[in-house]
């Protein structure tokens, strides 16, 4: 199974597996909606880590485009009238329009500065989102109605484990591709030395833009697909402490790399789930946890586990 | 007018306390290069640390002491348990390590105290004063002076002492000061524990104004490095410009036009200025080698 993870079929089979195969295992419908959660935050994590893994942007703001996914799917249709499956392209239309719009300043920016200015339009979004309680049902979030395709109607947690699972599966193959890209080689060559990519020839900030936009794209189909699953929509989707979420998932996980993200998610997302038996001490530990496992894996969990795996084979 | 001064007021207040926030992220981050988001921690500790020992009976200016020596042990804590194992890791990683540090002390913080919000009496009354029209509290007064005492109180420690001139040539360069005879590793601990000296303070003064509870630190954390950044990280001056600049746009924002949208003026300049000034407003420019 290890060998199979070097090569992007490996990988997608595996996880096809593992999706296929848990559902076989699991004893209640709470297993599946924890695993739907995993697999969305999974598909977002995915998502920034082309962002910050390949292209090395931070971004401490993509709360904010999971956000617009999340009320694109509210507020299309119970007061546009839009159909949930539209709302969610247009979602996605007004997250990847207002990432290449935001992008193009800010990505001039470096290492805490864009930091600092994509964590400002976070909370901006997030802003915008409690206040105006006319559309969005302010702080207390609002309803969303069922998502219905030809008169079907994706309801039960089992129904939505398979469609987020699908959706976790054809994110995950579009990542794998990228890398065999000369985009996703242009992004590598940025992330090591943005000025000896110029030098070669890439076109730096339109790569930038790209993965830029692409991330949002990816957050905000996470958000829209959480929002419908839930049937429920809240201000905090959008907050900074989810951004911050987004990218420790990242991070933990391992930096570049796409199995990093969806294990960093599993771990992010079940741990509060496991943790919960320890009541009032959950977050200390969660809290001590995060810091032990970034001091002993410090380039994330699976870069440094399958360092460890091929070094002890060899 | 009075309304102006009012305003003018209120945002030198909360901008003082946003100056000291700042202050310690860049205090932590040109002597070791880390951000650290923990830092709104010790703020929220200096406030519940006062209001608990406080409330135990002991008198405020010793509740603040202890609250004051709190914060710096668990700031070294922070620096020997979590930053100095994890030597040499990128910078984002640091990141996520003062994150779940501050995860970590904002779920102490809640089985320590507890979830409520907390009040500490005003050190001079309650009595506003009136001056050219407005109404200012006493505590605002205690506020400002004592960021202005810390601020400079630092500028000498930094300027004038040994070990000061020290801190500022590890923030200059980190291996040349190792070469000199520095004991950088001690430079860094100081850093942190002086920043949460600093932090605990801030939490300590603008609790009677603002009340505090275990999860007020994120926040700050925030603003505060919003305001080292708008200054120009590493710039210890800046980020006091920073902070004092956020609290006014806050409060003359909230003021003038509109007060639920206070904390979007702040972000919206912040832009504006970065897409003007990349490095902040005082920031040094720099140059990426190859």
């Amino acid at each position: 199974m290890l060998a199979a993870l070097r090569h992007r079929y490996g990988i997608l089979l595996v996880l096809a597996v593992i999706i296929a195969a848990l559902p076989l295992v699991f004893p209640s419908s709470y297993y599946f909606r924890v695993a739907s959660l995993v697999w969305v935050s999974a598909f977002a994590a995915i998502g920034l880590n082309i962002l910050m893994g390949k292209a090395g942007q931070v971004s401490l703001g993509h709360a904010g485009f999971f956000g617009i996914g999340a009320y694109a799917v509210a507020i299309g249709p119970t007061h546009l009238g839009v159909p949930p499956l539209a709302a969610m392209l247009l979602g996605c239309a007004l997250s990847a329009l207002l990432a290449f719009l935001v992008g193009r300043p800010i990505l001039r920016l470096k290492g805490h500065y864009l930091a600092i200015a994509t964590l400002g339009f976070g909370v901006l979004v997030a802003l915008v989102i409690t206040t105006e309680s006319r559309w969005t049902g302010g702080p207390d979030g609002m309803s969303v109605m069922k998502l219905t395709l030809f008169g079907w109607r994706a309801s039960g947690s089992d129904t939505w484990y398979w469609i987020t699972g699908g959706l976790l599966l054809a994110g995950t193959w579009i990542a794998l591709n990228l890398d065999e890209t000369p985009t996703g080689r242009a992004f590598r060559a940025l992330h090591d030395s943005e000025i000896a990519a110029r030098v070669t020839g890439i076109n730096v900030n339109r790569f930038k833009l790209q993965a830029f936009v692409i991330a949002a794209v990816y957050a905000s189909l996470a958000g829209s697909a959480l929002a419908l699953m839930n049937g429920f929509v809240n201000p905090d989707q959008a907050g900074f402490l989810h951004s911050i979420e987004m990218v420790t998932m990242v991070v933990l996980g391992g930096l570049g790399s796409v199995v990093g993200s969806i294990v960093g998610a599993a771990v992010l997302i079940m741990l509060p789930q496991l943790l919960t038996v320890f009541q009032e001490y959950e977050n200390l530990m969660l809290g001590a946890i995060i810091i032990v496992s970034m001091i002993f894996m410090r380039d994330g969990i699976v870069p440094v586990l399958s360092k460890f795996m091929t070094g002890w084979r060899a | 007018m009075p309304e102006f001064f009012q305003f003018l007021v209120s945002g030198l207040t909360i901008g003082a306390v946003y100056a000291l926030v700042a202050l310690g992220f860049t205090l932590v981050y040109n002597a070791s290069d880390v951000v650290n988001f923990a830092q709104g921690e010790f703020v929220m500790l200096g406030g519940m640390v006062t209001v608990f020992a406080h409330a135990a009976g002991v008198p405020l200016p010793l509740a603040a002491l202890v609250a004051v020596i709190v914060s710096v042990v668990l700031g070294l804590s922070l620096y020997w348990l979590a930053i100095a194992p994890a030597r040499g890791a990128s910078a984002v990683s640091l990141i996520i390590i003062t994150i779940g540090a501050s995860i970590l002390l904002r779920g102490a913080a809640q089985i320590v105290f507890d979830k409520q919000f907390h009040k500490l009496p005003a050190f001079s009354g309650d009595t506003p004063v009136q001056m050219l029209g407005a109404a200012v509290q006493p505590q605002s007064f205690w506020v400002i002076g004592g960021t202005a005492v810390m601020v400079l109180l630092l500028y000498v420690f930094l300027e004038r002492t040994l070990l000061g001139k020290a801190v500022l040539a590890t923030s200059a360069n980190r291996f040349a000061a190792r070469l000199v005879g520095i004991n950088t590793t001690t430079i860094m601990a100081l850093a942190f524990g002086g920043s949460a000296a600093i932090g605990g303070v801030a939490g300590i003064l603008i609790t009677p104004i603002t009340l505090t509870s275990y999860d007020v630190g994120t926040l700050l954390a925030l603003k505060g490095f919003a305001a080292a950044m708008l200054g120009g990280m590493g710039n210890p001056l800046g980020a006091v410009a920073g902070g004092l600049l956020l609290g006014l746009l806050e409060a003359f924002g909230a003021g003038y036009i509109s007060s639920t949208y206070k904390d979007a003026f702040a972000f919206i300049v912040i832009l504006a200025v970065l897409f003007a000034a990349p490095q902040g407003l005082f920031g040094r420019r720099t140059i990426e080698r190859v």
